[in-house]
């Protein structure tokens, strides 16, 4: 099994961190794992995008640009990676701001109105993880426990408190993600 | 103590072998995409755990001088840079190679020239291998293509620099710094608390001054040292060459990258393996010395050579000398912090290469 | 060699009134006539070994005319790049606190391709001394202007005498380093005459001291002669550094640690 997943949006939408958490997963469950980021002045305030490529095998290039599952959470990305998801992929993606809607009928498309959600549940800071959560309904790649795990492997030890709270938000992803027909 | 797992950046992996290598010093100065360096051993401040110094430096050139001063007393030093940063510190690196003065440099490479991009590039081969400051010298250069391997190679790095009296170069790339990957840690080294006889540590009674220069003005003795060294490189290729091969036992088409290349590299082997195209891959580790006699011993029995690098063709010149004109040997490259993809590789060698 | 008459009888050790430092090694300096090299060496030989650190010092020697300072005195010595020898002396204090590490360097070498390292190390307060020699010119290279090369002098890069409007102005790296928090004690002296060669020394002890109390950067500069580049005997080289350099670069303590801002 090998899932090689773009994240993408904007800087402080918790992209980077997200990838990192589910890196950290991946580790918890024994997998081969890989994170790289875009990096640089682009993403003060710009946009912010990184590749998780999780394995049961040795990971060859972790710089790839056809995605099995494409997490979009803004305009800019979904403009710029639409067509990077392969055939069959996956895209999720965030409903929020977004005037031109994806198109694509080759792959399947889903939804997770997460800021709309996050903002629901008073909770802005866990806004990545109703994405995730939205994620690993559709793709099951990791669980739930392993996900914990690597959270707080991932998170400095004085945020573990807030730890209910982004299981929380993750299982509310996992209930309001749903599929989207492309006419 | 057991090793330890950890998911780590490749520029925090450096960071940490480096104090568990039991370095004594690391002088460093920001620049992207290597400043984690700095910034990890500055949170770490291991000063008050191992006792070892890390300062941020007024420069590049501050900070490879520091690392000479630090050198020159038997201690194992340390800097990291990327390309601009290290065309800065090729003077100190000069002056360190000609004063035989043992270090790691570490260069997380961007693309150039100038100021350029701050992407992942190979483009700073030449200036690593073939000497990048004046004069007659060589670099050992270690390739890590893994978070793994840049952990491994400080190590290493500080034993080989040690034990030839020789700056040793870790050329990484702007990936291999940034991206996060499993990394087993090894466990704590103490730091050493002898030096070497040479280092410059206070002259106690009974032997003589030490002097670390790099000046000689009568041109035989000068000479003389030039051939020391040459000697002394000649060894290093002797005994030092390292290298990995992937599928090479009945491989036909040869791929020959390094670093993140052979990254991309190895998975552009299995895609054309998919599709009958019987390829092979050979990785340097070691870029000098540089694993000539492998390759050579490859060419007798593949029908050709791809070499694939994030540069316009810098590591080619050396496969064509190992190579002697055997086969054909032919490049692949991207430039300017673009990395090839694996489907690209394999579409050059299948259509441009096999095809054309 | 002939015996002089009579010198068996004088060679005694009680007659002894003065000698050779133990720590200036036997070879024979390569410095010109006059040069104030020379002196600076013996002296700064003559303190550390008066201060017990031949074992425990470790010099940071130059680019420049003395950049075979390591030939002539007899404790371990790095040869640094053009400029680079107070990253150099950082990169031994840090890793070698314990030792008493200096640096010698010239004008051009200190204030010119060395200003960002001179600035910064004595900025950081590296518990270094740096000897700073100035004569206004690059001996070794053959007389050319120089940082510190005052206005309209000679040289062979200023040949009709430096114009400060097309080459700007001599920079006092003394009184700027003397303005930064990281120095302890910075002072101008020279060594063109026995009372300014004792005032010197004095102000090398005191480095030594401070040094040893880990006080910061001791910066002693040393205002003197190049009478091959300024193309003058000796002594006409000494008077014109009274006439002209010393106006510009005075002589004394730009800093003493009397006149520390209280902590």
């Amino acid at each position: 099994m090998t899932e090689e997943i773009i994240i993408a949006g904007f800087g402080g939408q918790g992209v980077l961190s997200m990838g990192k958490i589910m890196a950290y997963s991946g580790v918890m469950q024994d997998m081969e794992v890989s994170w790289m980021p875009s990096y640089g002045p682009e993403m003060r305030g710009g946009t912010a995008n990184v590749i998780v490529i999780l394995s049961n095998e040795r990971i060859s290039s972790p710089i790839i640009r056809h995605f099995d599952t494409g997490i979009i959470l803004n305009q800019q990305s979904l403009d710029k990676f639409e067509e990077a998801i392969k055939p069959g992929g996956v895209l999720i993606y965030d409903g929020n701001g977004i005037t031109r809607h994806p198109v694509r009928k080759d792959i399947r498309i889903y939804r997770v109105d997460a800021a709309e959600e996050a903002s629901r549940l008073k909770s802005p800071k866990t806004y990545n993880m109703i994405v995730l959560g939205g994620f690993l309904r559709i793709k099951p790649v990791l669980t739930l426990e392993n996900v914990i795990k690597g959270l707080r492997k991932s998170l400095p030890e004085r945020y573990h408190k807030l730890i209910p709270e982004n299981e929380k938000s993750l299982l509310r992803g996992e209930e309001i993600i749903k599929e989207v027909k492309v006419n | 103590m057991e090793r330890e797992l950890r998911l780590m950046k490749g520029n925090e992996a450096v960071a940490e072998a480096a104090i568990r290598a039991g370095a004594d010093g690391y002088f460093g100065y920001p620049i992207t995409p290597q400043s984690e360096i700095l910034e990890y051993l500055m949170e770490a401040n291991p000063y008050t755990t191992t006792g070892m110094v890390v300062l941020q430096a007024e420069s590049e050139i501050a900070a490879i001088n520091m690392v000479y001063g630090g050198a020159g007393c038997g201690k194992k030093v340390m800097t990291s840079s990327s390309s601009p940063g290290i065309s800065l510190k090729q003077e100190g690196i000069t002056y360190m190679a000609g004063a035989e003065l043992p270090c790691v440099v570490v260069n997380v490479v961007r693309g150039g020239p100038g100021l350029g991009t701050i992407q992942p590039s190979q483009s700073d081969y030449f200036q690593a291998v073939k000497g990048g400051g004046h004069g007659d010298y060589h670099l050992i250069v270690l390739a890590p293509a893994s978070v793994q391997e840049m952990a491994d190679f400080v190590g290493l790095g500080f034993d080989l620099a040690f034990k030839y009296r020789n700056p040793v170069m870790i050329l990484s790339d702007g990936a291999i710094g940034q991206m996060m990957e499993k990394v087993w840690l090894s466990p704590q080294k103490e730091r050493s608390k002898t030096v070497p006889g040479w280092a410059t540590t206070g002259k106690p009674a009974g032997r003589e001054r030490n002097i670390i220069t790099s000046l000689e003005l009568d041109p035989d003795r000068q000479e003389v040292f030039n051939r020391k060294l040459v000697v002394k490189y000649n060894e290093i290729r002797a005994n030092e060459v390292r290298c990995e091969e992937f599928s090479c036992e009945d491989a036909e088409y040869l791929m020959v990258a390094y670093g993140t290349s052979a990254r991309v590299c190895q998975k552009a082997v299995e895609l054309a393996r998919a599709q009958g195209i019987k390829a092979g891959l050979l990785r340097p580790i070691t870029l000098f010395p540089f694993p000539s006699a492998p390759i050579n011993k490859l060419a007798e029995k593949v029908r050709l050579i791809l070499t694939v690098e994030m540069s316009a063709g810098q590591m080619i010149e050396d496969v064509l000398l190992s190579v002697s004109g055997k086969v054909p040997v032919y490049h692949y490259g991207r430039m300017g912090g673009v990395v090839p993809t694996p489907d690209e590789v394999v579409d050059c060698l299948k259509t441009k290469i096999i095809g054309g | 060699m002939k015996e002089i008459t009579g010198m068996k009888e004088i060679i005694k050790p009680e007659n002894l009134v003065y000698k050779k430092s133990e720590l200036l090694t036997e070879n024979i300096m390569h410095y010109c006539p006059g040069c104030g090299h020379s002196t600076t060496h013996r002296i700064l030989a003559e303190v550390l070994e008066e201060e017990g650190l031949r074992h425990d010092a470790i010099g940071v020697s130059p680019v420049g005319c003395s950049v075979f300072l390591y030939n002539y005195i007899d404790i371990d010595w790095q040869e640094a790049a053009h400029g680079r020898a107070p990253a150099v002396a950082t990169g031994i204090k840090r890793l070698m606190p314990e030792k008493f590490v200096f640096t010698y360097q010239g004008d051009g070498d200190l204030a010119a391709i060395g200003t960002s390292e001179t600035i910064h190390s004595c900025n950081r307060g590296e518990n270094i001394m740096i000897i700073f020699i100035n004569n206004g010119i690059y001996g070794m290279t053959g007389g050319q202007m120089a940082p510190t090369t005052l206005p309209g002098m000679k040289s062979s890069t200023s040949p009709y005498g430096r114009d400060v409007s097309i080459m700007g102005n001599p920079l006092k790296m003394t009184d700027i380093v003397a303005t930064l928090p990281g120095t302890y004690y910075v002072t101008r002296q020279s060594v063109h005459t026995p009372v300014n060669v004792r005032r010197t020394k004095r102000a090398i002890r005191k480095a030594v001291q401070y040094q040893k109390l880990n006080k910061g950067t001791c910066f002693i500069e040393i205002v003197s002669n190049c009478p091959s580049g300024w193309k003058m005997t000796p002594v006409q080289s000494n008077k014109w550094m009274e006439e002209n350099m010393f106006p510009f670069y005075p002589l004394g303590d730009l800093k003493t640690p009397e006149e520390q801002p209280a902590n």
